[in-house]
């Protein structure tokens, strides 16, 4: 029943829609970021917007190019995909260019490709197939085990080539194994941890054990006194204590003094504008300057003419922010939460429990750099260099984050059958 | 079972709507709430000048001042806020065409259209007060104000060396200098770089879209200050430096004195040099490429520390002194000598006429190449040594110890090795252990392979007054304060050669200004020891060399002198070392006939210098 229905047989219009839509937004900024009287052909290669032009046409081929391949190929190849891309991550270790400290590129052309954008997605097939496997219950502590490393051997290889940012990325798919089965409290831990962290290094240390032993004291007070609760209270606040402190240890002693450097900048520890500081303020005053209306496209100035080299990278955001105002920042933001939503609520509509669990991680892989990348452009999140899906410069991630998305699109427009 | 789990959703779908929601709040705060971001709304920008420190300042070592700054300025450009520039006109202020401005543009744009570029690097202070005034013209461009440095005396330009824009390299490397930037290149300004630099600060100022000053950013909160760099005190005496090439006018050469007891470096007279202040500011460019392209007088090239010469006789103390050591040689030893040394095969090693046998004070005296033959194969043949090669080896460890065939390790950069020639060097050239002492017997008369620096010559000087030790050579006696030491050098080197063999050396040393090869040296009040020194060499004409120190005891000076293709050590090199040494123990020189023959006596444009006749009482060497 399959058979002459065409590639754009009951695709989800909404999401595709969206998809183009902030595709769009992010060659407007890019164009703006980089504009100059001298350069001003909207077709320019010299020039990133013209770059990033041929980007998106080559992107709209490979989504087509997915939307004609049988939606059963990605559950059954899964593995092999996975398989691929785990070892061009190790690959690109020995053989890759370097770029910005990190060596994950390989060099073709005059272009690289960065295989830890694509590894995110055959991760997510991965760890989709596995979870989609009928006698797989998190419950059991081997598919635990097993759906970890399926999570943290490509993360791990990753965080080898210096590129921490991407690394963490691949964290995110605790969302997956939530909505798998797994335990609330692990998911909790990823919310509590940092922000336990966080107060590690602002507080003093007197006033974070009395926190603790309080919020201890509250939980015994209002637990049913039972043993077994007690000494989880016990346990969790020892494992609280322990954390606070080896926090400290490694943010002075084990993390690089450029990450270090962020994470005072972000906790507003280090007022060096010069040095690290300069990116977030920087940002700041730009998406600040822009005010309500913006300055109108074009008329940015911040972003123009001090700004970091990044501004058409992970700093795009700024460019947003300063030339169309709260306006069109708050217009970006709620597109994102439009797309996450529609995917979620997409993902739930699947029959297979892989398309399912596959949609999940297409949101919160796009969820994550989001967050992380409009938190950092806004001083609540530490600098870390992951790009802004769709919208910045760059063929490698976009492409990857096309293929990722499209790949649930065809899932999707299948999802009344049984895979 | 997968059932249960599916309201899970609505947890996944909150959290993601409440960082959405928080990130809306903190979009709300940032743009509408608080001002503290916007700049205004005028399109201001932000422009971070550099605020460049006073270079540290040099002195000699009396406290005159050498080397010192001026204030200049640059003019910044920022292509990317250059907006209808009136071009005509401030090509017109600039003295430059439309096609050098359009030539700039380009460059600066090609380097960053959004950071600050060199446009016109150090205008004088004159200039700047006529530009200021129509800066506003231009939007787009500033000026930032530099330092020049300027040189009181014009002398010692190898010494002092020269800053410039840190290259693309640099900066790559360190990442304190940015593009701008300048970085000491050669010379004391380039081994000192750190001291000297100062620490940059910053200053973030608003300008608004005509280019106009609106203050400080924020109150000048985020503001650095410069440090302004340490100053240095030399151990350069300027006079005596002055002196020295005034000396030296016309010659090819060097002339190196050191205080022996500190290693301070007195002066250092490279011959030709140029005025130091050709290599400073924006002249510096052009200047250097046409002192480059002079290969006949070569003044870049400095001879003091990159020259390297055949010690000639200068050597024989060498030898008297290691032959001592081995024990081989004795102030008794007496050799004859029947106008030279037979090398067996009806050859010989020349030698001049002199009364025969001679000891061994009598030997420096009159300078026997036979002596020190005989000298050198004593040691090299020595019974204790089981070959050649171990015996040549202990020979070598012994005299590298006086600094030679090595860098001293002074404070100027570009020093050269020498040449102490290695055993493997004989086994190439003769074969595997195929070379005797009477293969390498020129080695004793400082001639053959051996090649040594006009600085380690003067270290040898000191050494030898010592009886036995020396101070690394250095130009900076303090850094920062006069009376603090310059803690590098404060390493006593020892030579493996023992004090007590010393004495008769220095006795052999002062006869030879009293009553042999280098009587023009004599200096009425001081006792002088020296020793003349004649380096055959390929390129024509022998070198003169001389080296000597004064007084004999707890000397003040330690000198040499080379010049190059003058013949005799005692026709040239000997007079100026004397004159050298008179200037700095007296202050004054009254030899003015003499002083007066040496200035202008012209050895690079081939006339024959006058001095040469009537010279019968010198003694070749």
């Amino acid at each position: 029943m399959r058979e002459d229905k065409g590639i754009f047989y009951r695709i989800d219009w909404v999401v595709v829609g969206l998809y183009l839509t902030l595709v769009f937004i992010g060659w407007l900024n890019i164009y703006a970021a980089v504009y100059n009287d001298t350069h001003n052909q909207i077709a320019d290669l010299s020039q990133k917007y013209g770059k990033q032009m041929i980007f998106i046409l080559a992107a709209i081929l490979l989504a087509m190019g997915i939307l004609i391949i049988d939606p059963k190929f990605f559950s059954q190849f899964a593995w092999f995909i996975y398989g691929f891309f785990l070892f061009m991550l190790v690959i690109v270790i020995f053989s890759g260019r370097e770029v910005a400290g990190s060596k994950g590129w390989f060099a073709i052309g005059g272009f690289g490709i960065q295989p830890a954008e694509f590894a995110k997605m055959a991760t997510v097939l991965a760890l989709a197939k596995y979870l989609g496997t009928l006698d797989v219950s998190l419950a059991k502590f081997r598919s635990l085990v097993i759906a970890s490393a399926i999570i943290l051997v490509p993360a791990l290889v990753v965080f080898l080539q210096h590129d921490t940012g991407s690394a963490i990325v691949f964290l995110t798919l605790v969302i997956v194994l939530y909505r798998a089965g797994l335990t609330g409290f692990v998911p909790l831990a990823f919310i509590v941890l940092p922000v336990l962290g966080i107060l590690a290094l602002v507080l003093p240390k007197v006033v974070l054990v009395a926190v603790l032993l309080m919020a201890a004291g509250g939980f015994y007070f209002f637990s049913n006194r039972k043993l077994r609760t007690n000494l989880l209270i016990i346990a969790a606040f020892m494992g609280a204590l322990g954390f606070v402190f080896s926090v400290d240890y490694s943010v002075n002693h084990i993390l690089e003094p450029h990450q270090r450097n962020r994470i005072h900048v972000l906790l507003g520890q280090d007022v060096d504008l010069r040095g690290a500081g300069y990116n977030v303020n920087q940002s700041l005053i730009a998406i600040g300057s822009g005010k309500f209306f913006g300055k109108g496209f074009l008329q940015g100035t911040q972003t123009k003419y001090n700004f970091v080299p990044e501004q058409s990278t992970d700093f795009i955001f700024c460019t947003v922010g300063e030339e169309w105002g709260f306006l069109g920042s708050a217009v970006l933001v709620i597109l994102y939460m439009g797309l996450f939503i529609r995917l979620i609520l997409m993902a739930e509509r699947q029959r297979s429990r892989f398309s399912r669990l596959y949609g999940y991680g297409v949101a919160s892989i796009l969820f994550f750099h989001f967050a992380i990348n409009i938190g950092m452009t806004l001083g609540l999140v530490p600098v870390i260099g992951i790009p802004l899906p769709y919208v910045s410069y760059g063929g490698s991630s976009l492409w990857a984050f096309t293929v990722l998305l499209f790949i649930f699109i065809r899932q999707d427009s299948y999802h009344y059958e049984l895979v | 079972m997968e059932r249960i789990y599916a309201d899970r959703k609505y947890i996944i779908i909150g959290f993601f709507l409440l960082i959405g929601i928080v990130y809306l709040a903190r979009l709300f705060y940032v743009q509408i709430l608080v001002d503290k971001y916007i700049l205004s709304a005028n399109n201001n920008v932000l422009r971070y000048v550099t605020q460049y420190p006073a270079r540290g300042l040099v002195f000699d070592r009396n406290g005159k001042l050498l080397v010192y700054n001026e204030a200049a300025y640059d003019l910044m450009v920022i292509p990317r806020q250059v907006k209808n520039p009136d071009t005509m006109a401030l090509c017109h202020l600039l003295g430059i065409d439309r096609e050098e401005f359009l030539n700039r543009m380009e460059k600066a744009s090609s380097y960053s259209t959004y950071r600050p570029s060199i446009f016109e690097a150090q205008i004088t202070r004159d200039n700047y007060g006529f530009l200021e005034e129509k800066l506003f013209l231009f939007p787009g461009f500033y000026v930032q104000s530099r330092t020049l440095r300027k040189y009181t005396y014009k002398v010692a330009a190898h010494s002092f060396g020269y800053i410039g824009e840190a290259s693309p390299e640099v900066i790559e490397k360190n990442s304190y200098y940015r593009p701008g930037d300048y970085i000491g290149i050669n010379g004391i300004e380039k081994s000192y770089e750190d001291i000297l630099r100062g620490k940059k600060g910053m200053k973030i100022r608003v300008f608004d879209v005509l280019n106009r000053d609106k203050g400080s950013f924020r109150d000048g909160r985020y503001d650095t200050t410069s440090v302004a760099g340490t100053n240095l005190y030399s151990s350069i005496d300027a006079e005596l430096q002055e002196y020295g090439e005034l000396l030296m006018t016309n010659k090819k050469g060097s002339i190196v004195a050191i205080e022996p007891q500190t290693g301070e470096i007195l002066c250092i007279i490279t011959s030709p040099s140029y005025d130091p202040n050709l290599l400073a500011g924006n002249i510096r460019r052009k200047n250097y490429t046409k002192l480059l392209q002079d290969t006949v007088y070569m003044p870049l090239f400095n001879r003091a520390l990159m020259a390297m010469y055949p010690p000639g006789s200068t050597f024989k103390l060498v030898d008297a002194l290691v032959g001592q050591q081995e024990g081989v040689l004795f102030p008794e030893t007496r050799y004859g000598c029947q106008g030279g040394f037979p090398l067996g095969n009806g050859k010989k090693v020349g030698c001049h006429p002199h009364p025969s046998p001679l000891d061994l004070v009598g030997a420096i005296q009159i300078s026997c190449n036979a002596y020190f033959c005989r000298v050198f194969k004593s040691i090299i043949d020595k019974s204790s040594y089981s070959s050649t090669r171990q015996a040549y080896e202990s020979w070598r460890k012994e005299v590298m110890s006086f600094g030679f065939g090595k860098k001293l390790g002074i404070d100027i950069p570009g020093e050269l090795n020498g040449n102490i020639p290695s055993p493997s060097y004989y086994d190439k050239y003769h074969g595997l252990n195929r070379w005797r002492s009477m293969t390498i017997i020129s080695l004793a008369i400082g001639q053959g392979e051996i090649g040594i620096t006009p600085m380690q010559l003067a270290n040898q000087a000191a050494l030898i007054s010592n009886r036995g030790w020396y101070y690394t050579p250095h130009v900076i006696r303090a850094i920062g304060r006069k009376d603090s030491l310059n803690e590098a050098y404060n390493v006593k080197h020892k030579v493996l050669v023992d004090e007590r063999y010393f004495e008769v050396v220095i006795e052999g040393m002062a006869d030879v200004v009293t009553g042999g090869t280098g009587r023009v040296a004599q200096l009425d009040s001081i006792v002088i020891c020296g020793k003349t020194g004649t380096a055959q060499n390929p390129h024509g004409k022998n070198h003169s060399l001389f080296i000597a120190f004064a007084p004999r005891n707890n000397a003040k000076i330690a000198i040499s002198v080379v010049v190059e293709n003058a013949g005799t050590g005692a026709l040239w090199a000997a007079p100026i070392a004397s004159l050298m040494i008179e200037k700095y123990l007296n202050r004054t020189v009254k030899r003015k006939e003499l002083e007066e023959r040496m200035v202008s006596g012209n050895l690079i444009n081939g006339k024959q210098p006058e001095s040469e006749r009537g010279q019968g009482n010198i003694l070749p060497d």
